[in-house]
């Protein structure tokens, strides 16, 4: 496959799935619907894997948050490396348990004798009219813990890149996907292409403010940076990739070139990871900042389903434009 | 109990001696901790197991050191029967950083992979799912593990429970799920909080072999430990076992006792396991001069254990940035 093909985000997943089942018998898959005979996975993130691994490898699950969880974290313990999806992002809430109290904590509970290497996969955000229960952006809680890492990748590339980052990393990583991605077409990335852990990515410099962002909406941001360089405002995008542990490095590095700083995301904004980097720049730069930190995200209520509701929800750019230009006075 | 001697299920000498020994550590381990505390000299919530030393000790008997074991926080008994060097055990108990876990998990998170002990928890029923996952290794990788869960009575209410059973009968995993039945949930009497009138009765709804034994005797025990393993071990799937048992001390050490009428306190004192055992022994010719020695040995390993616990440091403060990832965390 040349550099110049085409993938979707969904075979992006599914690339990067194949890749790490391929690379190390020790990857197994679990989930609901996952293997082939039951469609390879409602999103086809899994589509071909039972055919190509096995069902021993690739098990289609009951409806059994906990009970896909917990054979992942066991499994982990005894040195595999699951890959359990957990269909949305809200169904998380019912293995918390298995997430927070154990796979988070175990390393350092056992003083290290034991750990999870282990990889949850889950979909969410709004958009689609899926109401109130299935689009939750709840990576605050996980980012909140001790122990766990929390990624989102904003194009199919740089998702297979992480993905695989995910799988062979030691620690547990929640990978967050995006439902209104999976269709999303982007550059194929070569063979073997990872994106490490922890390291944000500076998608374009500016020099009047730094945009900080991660999954859908970066690329919106692109967008926008891009126009608002006709109006003269150059704004320098941080894609954090890692949501935890975050890159402080870069994005204070870029803080303290621009002195202006906005964080982006799709989570409503009320105690969201934006209060965190929020706070970590004003802690670090304060005396360097031209303006404070800006925070735009979604609106304090439950995701709605009406259209014009959910719409109205949702984060805007507008709402990123309005608050650039204000803070550039 | 000395009638069970001639059933066609007896096991063999050895066997019982062995279980005896390990019902012995675990008695003496409680026994200690308790001493400690009252004397003012340890403090801790502890979680006491007198009266369930028996079904333990049968139970990791039928094991292999290398074997994994699921428990909980009230799970003294089940790591020590299993193995765990008392050392260790102890210096976790103190919380200090030669312990299983640098002192960093305590007595609720007991964690030594050398003896099999790969998870305990203090979440009611949350070890079982993990335990299927253990059990999914081992089918996965045929290394001829078996996993067993030890949890109470009260666990069987709770979703976990049922998630995981059914999971593991579906996929037939190597696992044994052991209900260690005392009667309470907490402070809260079985027939209070469970709807089924025995544990088992909830296994036919998951397709699974199950058995209610007596677990407390350590022959009726062991020959369901046994057989649970070796179905396991051939790939025939799960089972249940009910042990019917006794918590004969408060939820936890100090705890009121008031709720446990005086009557049932009275029948378990008078059905203490630990002098039947003893009883037991000699009753099939064990010299009592053999179970002196035993005795003596194991006094010695917790004099030895409960000196070095004592006398070892808490670990350093920069162990708050090891192990919570794998990368140290930055200070």
């Amino acid at each position: 496959m040349s550099t110049t093909d085409k993938i979707s985000f969904a075979q992006a997943i599914n690339q990067a799935l194949d890749e790490a089942m391929g690379a190390d018998p020790k990857v197994m898959v679990f989930g609901e619907d996952i293997a082939d005979e039951q469609g390879g996975g409602v999103f086809k993130a899994t589509k071909g894997l039972s055919g190509k691994y096995g069902t021993g490898r690739v098990r289609t699950t009951p409806i059994a948050e906990q009970a896909i969880m917990g054979a992942a974290v066991g499994a982990a313990i005894a040195g595999y490396r699951p890959v359990a999806e957990i269909m949305f992002m809200n169904f998380l809430t019912v293995c918390m348990d298995q997430l927070v109290n154990h796979a988070a904590k175990l390393r350092f509970m056992s003083g290290g004798k034991t750990w999870v290497p282990l990889t949850v996969r889950c979909t969410t955000g709004a958009g689609v009219g899926f109401g109130g229960q299935h689009s939750d952006m709840l990576e605050a809680w996980f980012a909140h813990v001790p122990g766990m890492k929390v990624v989102s990748a904003s194009n199919p590339a740089e998702a297979k890149g992480l993905l695989l980052s995910a799988i062979e990393d030691d620690d547990p990583t929640l990978f967050i996907e995006d439902i209104m991605m999976y269709s999303q077409q982007g550059e194929a990335p070569a063979p073997g292409f990872k994106v490490p852990l922890g390291k944000a990515r500076v998608r374009r410099e500016g020099s009047d403010v730094s945009v900080i962002t991660y999954g859908r909406p970066v690329r919106l941001m692109d967008e926008m940076a891009e126009r608002l360089a006709g109006e003269g405002i150059n704004v320098e995008v941080i894609d954090l990739r890692t949501i935890a542990p975050f890159d402080e490095e870069t994005v204070l590095n870029s803080v303290a070139k621009t002195g202006r700083a906005v964080i982006v995301h799709e989570a409503i904004k009320s105690f969201g990871t934006g209060a965190e980097i929020s706070s970590r720049i004003h802690e670090e730069l304060f005396s360097d900042l031209k303006a404070p930190v800006q925070r735009i995200g979604s609106k304090y209520s439950p995701v709605p389903f009406s259209p014009p509701l959910e719409q109205a929800f949702l984060y805007s750019e507008d709402e990123v434009t309005t608050a650039i230009k204000r803070i550039m006075g | 109990m000395a009638q069970q001697l001639d059933q066609a299920n007896d096991i063999d000498g050895a066997t019982l001696v062995e279980i005896f020994r390990r019902s012995m550590r675990v008695y003496k381990t409680d026994e200690r901790f308790r001493q400690m505390l009252m004397s003012g000299k340890l403090r801790l919530v502890y979680y006491p197991v007198r009266g369930q030393e028996v079904l333990s000790a049968s139970m990791m008997s039928a094991l292999n050191i290398d074997d994994y074991l699921v428990t909980t926080y009230r799970g003294v008994h089940d790591q020590v029967a299993k193995g765990i060097p008392l050392k260790d055990l102890w210096a976790e108990f103190t919380g200090k950083v030669t312990g299983t876990c640098k002192g960093k998990g305590g007595p609720m998170h007991i964690t030594d992979p050398d003896t099999g002990v790969m998870v305990t928890t203090g979440i009611v029923g949350a070890g079982l799912p993990i335990a299927n996952g253990l059990a999914l290794a081992s089918q996965q990788s045929g290394d001829g593990r078996v996993t067993v869960v030890s949890f109470g009575d009260g666990a069987t209410n709770i979703g976990a429970f049922h998630e995981a059973l059914n999971l593991a009968s579906l996929w037939k995993l190597p696992v044994i799920f052991l209900c260690q039945n005392n009667r309470y949930a907490e402070h809260t009497a079985y027939s209070v909080g469970t709807s089924a009138k025995r544990i088992i009765d909830r296994a036919p709804g998951y397709s699974m072999e199950a058995v209610r034994v007596d677990g407390n005797n350590p022959i009726e025990m062991y020959n369901a430990a046994k057989a649970a393993v070796d179905r396991a071990r051939a790939g025939e799937g799960p089972t249940l076992i009910e042990a019917m048992t006794y918590r004969m001390l408060g939820h936890t050490f100090g705890a009121d006792f008031s709720y446990v009428p005086k009557e049932l306190q009275e029948e378990a004192k008078a059905n203490d396991p630990i002098p039947a055992f003893h009883q037991l022994l000699l009753d099939r010719g064990v010299a009592a001069e053999e179970i002196a020695a035993i005795e003596a040995a194991i006094d010695a390993e917790l004099d030895a254990a409960v000196e070095h616990a004592l006398a070892s440091e808490y670990p350093g403060l920069e162990e708050l940035r090891i192990d919570v990832l794998k990368e140290e965390i930055r200070a």
